[in-house]
């Protein structure tokens, strides 16, 4: 499942605070986890939050209650948004993060009872959990970043989501920051008390052509939308990316330093600064903190294989690779293309065709991957010139010179990385 | 074999009722006509892709475009908005899959756009699939539950299935009369299709689908079609998967029995792959 991570429920000394049913189960969730890496099944984080979950319902309420708590959701940049708000949210004080991605009610308990002294709590949370952990946790602030489709097969439709957000987050007294490029979010935000709207950008517009609202067509004028129906519209952003600059609610605009790259991490950078100043750290102060992040999860981690440097970049939706291919080196940049089609990416692989490969011209390419003919198929009728390989070994030792940037879905990803591991 | 009509259900009440009971003599005279098309350009309509593209479906539009290309045809596609009036002078139309809710505003601004009908009165190709299948016939399921009245191009109208989604690969042999190979798909849908007098199915399910697959009607049907006008449960993008039914619509739109050869090595990869992976038993 996306968002399983790895980290380990460390002992903490908040549990001498606790309530003792909630101290046994996180006792009991501890034991489990490390029965579950003893037995070499994982890290154990997400079965030791679901054991404990299962001890005391509560206890994600209970572990929560000490912190300051953000949530961040989205279809894309969770992860990284996660991190570069913890990181902007170190200056006032201790934090404690699922990091990793484990973002299900079970992984964010078991991250929280790994949590020590913590402050603060900065959390990424799956799009269908958003609105229960919401709950749970009382935040004082909710992220929301953009939702688009998303392994189609098993999930709910787009705007679903939307409504289900919109639904469960109406009542909500936290401050919510949410992306007013996006039309899902900003109508998800839009019944919410206290919001931020943060002009974050959006590549991908294929989700949002009908009016969340109403239903009409939605007009796109530039970096604008409406719907001309039931005057639905884009409202006045507070907070703005600006080229490489965050424009504050003061019009002071200040420079994103990042060694992550790409639009979609400048876009991601606003959001935390927004997120930041919630929480009385100031722009200048979260963004210089923001720079020290190099990668996530693995993600845009340059390794070295076979003696060449190979970039690992995440790509799991359209949205996704469409702001994935943005970034990539120009030709002539080898790129290695891997997709599988397991569970955890979706099985139907029909969202391939929602991605304009042709960008890809003029870039050597290799394509692997369990759904490697669909790919074939995919870049054949783009008109594009590519290999196919059975495995990044072969696709390394056939790429020509130059940095090699190899963009994988899900379980292709977490393959790859296994594989540049040894 | 068909299912009787659900209650209440009167084909008379529908929208073109006239449109599915042509007599034969008419349809002869359909086929006999010189090609459609007037100029050297395949006109390719690619119809509401704002609300039904939900499943890849532009890839259907970039696999016609690209095998009629190598045929050397040129091809002009026109991508519609629900915005816009649907032109009457397209060669083969493209309507795709779609969420619920838009699939209910597309059958209404299709349903005041007479374009796709008069269009089809003219003899062009219509490809329609899932939601897109559903609203070519009498009515549909919409997404507030109710019975919503669809184009009646097609003589099959969609109940919801009572069980869970069908999800997953599906292989099916076609009706022997379109000349086709086994279609390979993936099917996502809850709607259950039934199948009238006035059309075929296009083909019958051999794998796949939890519930029989295909239209789920109870008699391992999929799909369905009469004259140019066809409609499937199956994406992947379909024409992706069977090059040769885009080649079958190239076809209807030249009137032609044959093309040049265009090469089909990565299709025929991935064709057998799938064939042989939804043949295993799960």
């Amino acid at each position: 499942m996306p968002g399983t991570g790895s980290e380990a429920a460390a002992p903490g000394a908040r549990d001498s605070s606790l309530p003792a049913r909630a101290k046994l189960a996180v006792t009991a969730g501890k034991v489990a986890a490390a029965a579950s890496r003893t037995v070499g099944r994982g890290s154990g984080s997400v079965i030791g939050g679901k054991v404990a979950l299962k001890l005391d319902p509560d206890l994600l309420a209970k572990l929560a209650d000490h912190l300051d708590v953000v949530l961040v959701s989205a279809t894309n940049g969770k992860t990284t948004t996660t991190r570069l708000i913890a990181e902007a949210l170190r200056a006032a004080g201790p934090v404690v993060s699922n990091a990793l991605g484990a973002n299900m009610p079970a992984g964010i308990t078991a991250a929280l009872a790994g949590g020590s002294d913590a402050r603060y709590g900065v959390i990424e949370v799956d799009e269908k959990y958003l609105a229960g952990v919401a709950r749970d946790t009382s935040p004082k602030a909710i992220a929301l970043l953009n939702l688009s489709r998303d392994q189609l097969d098993r999930a709910a439709e787009t705007r679903m989501m939307a409504e289900k957000w919109r639904e469960g987050l109406q009542d909500t007294d936290a401050v919510i920051i949410a992306n007013a490029d996006d039309p899902l979010v900003t109508w998800a935000a839009s019944s919410c008390r206290r919001v931020v709207w943060v002009a974050a950008g959006q590549a991908w517009k294929e989700d949002a052509w009908s009016c969340p609202s109403c239903g009409g067509v939605m007009q796109r004028p530039g970096d604008d939308w409406y719907c001309q129906e039931c005057g639905f519209r884009r409202p006045q952003p507070h907070w703005a990316l600006q080229g490489v600059h965050v424009v504050d609610p003061n019009g002071a605009a200040w420079p994103i330093q990042l060694q992550l790259p790409g639009r979609a991490n400048l876009a991601n950078a606003t959001s935390s600064a927004a997120v930041a100043a919630v929480f009385g750290v100031p722009p200048q102060v979260a963004l210089e903190r923001m720079q020290s992040v190099s990668a996530v999860a693995g993600r845009y981690d340059v390794v070295s294989y076979q003696g060449r440097d190979v970039r690992l970049l995440l790509a799991k939706n359209p949205a996704g690779w469409l702001e994935t291919f943005s970034l990539i080196d120009g030709p002539p940049a080898p790129v290695i293309l891997s997709v599988n089609a397991m569970d955890a990416d979706g099985t139907d692989t029909s969202w391939l065709w929602d991605v304009d490969y042709e960008r890809l011209a003029g870039h050597p390419v290799f394509v692997m991957g369990q759904r490697k003919l669909d790919l074939a198929v995919r870049l054949e009728v783009a008109g594009l010139q590519f290999h196919v390989v059975d495995s990044l070994a072969d696709a390394v030792r056939m790429a020509p010179p130059g940095r090699i940037e190899a963009i994988a879905n899900y379980t292709a990803f977490q393959q790859l990385r296994k594989v540049v591991a040894g | 074999m068909s299912m009787p009509p659900p209650p209440g259900y009167d084909p008379r009440q529908q929208q073109h009722p006239q449109q599915y009971q042509q007599p034969p003599q008419q349809q002869q005279q359909q086929y006999g006509r010189p090609s459609r098309m007037s100029d050297s350009s395949l006109r390719l309509v690619w119809i509401y892709p704002d609300l039904l593209s939900t499943y890849g479906d532009r890839g259907n539009a970039l696999v016609l475009e690209r095998r009629a290309r190598q045929r050397g045809l040129a091809v002009s596609r026109i991508d519609v908005r629900s915005d816009q009036p649907v032109p009457t002078s397209g060669d083969i139309y493209l309507i795709g899959g779609g969420e619920d809710r838009p699939q209910r505003l597309a059958a209404e601004r299709l349903r005041q756009d007479s374009g796709l009908a008069r269009a089809v009165d003219n003899g062009a190709i219509v490809f329609s699939v899932c939601a897109g299948y559903q609203i070519l016939g009498h009515e549909f399921i919409n997404d507030l539950g109710q019975r919503e009245p669809g184009l009646g191009l097609l003589d099959v109208w969609s109940t919801r299935g009572e069980g869970a989604r069908s999800v997953g690969d599906v292989l099916a042999e076609p009706d022997p009369r379109l000349g086709l190979p086994t279609l390979t798909g993936f099917e996502n849908h809850q709607g259950v299709t039934h199948l009238g007098q006035g059309v075929s199915p296009l083909a019958t399910v051999t794998a796949g689908g939890p519930h029989g697959g295909g239209n789920g009607d109870g008699n391992g049907t999929e799909g369905a079609w009469r004259d140019t006008v066809f409609g499937t449960y199956l994406h992947g993008p379909v024409l992706a998967r069977n090059p040769a039914v885009a080649d079958l619509l190239i076809k209807l739109a030249l009137d032609v029995n044959a093309l040049p050869p265009a090469d089909t090595t990565w299709y025929d990869a991935l064709r057998a792959e799938r064939i042989a992976a939804t043949g295993q038993p799960a």
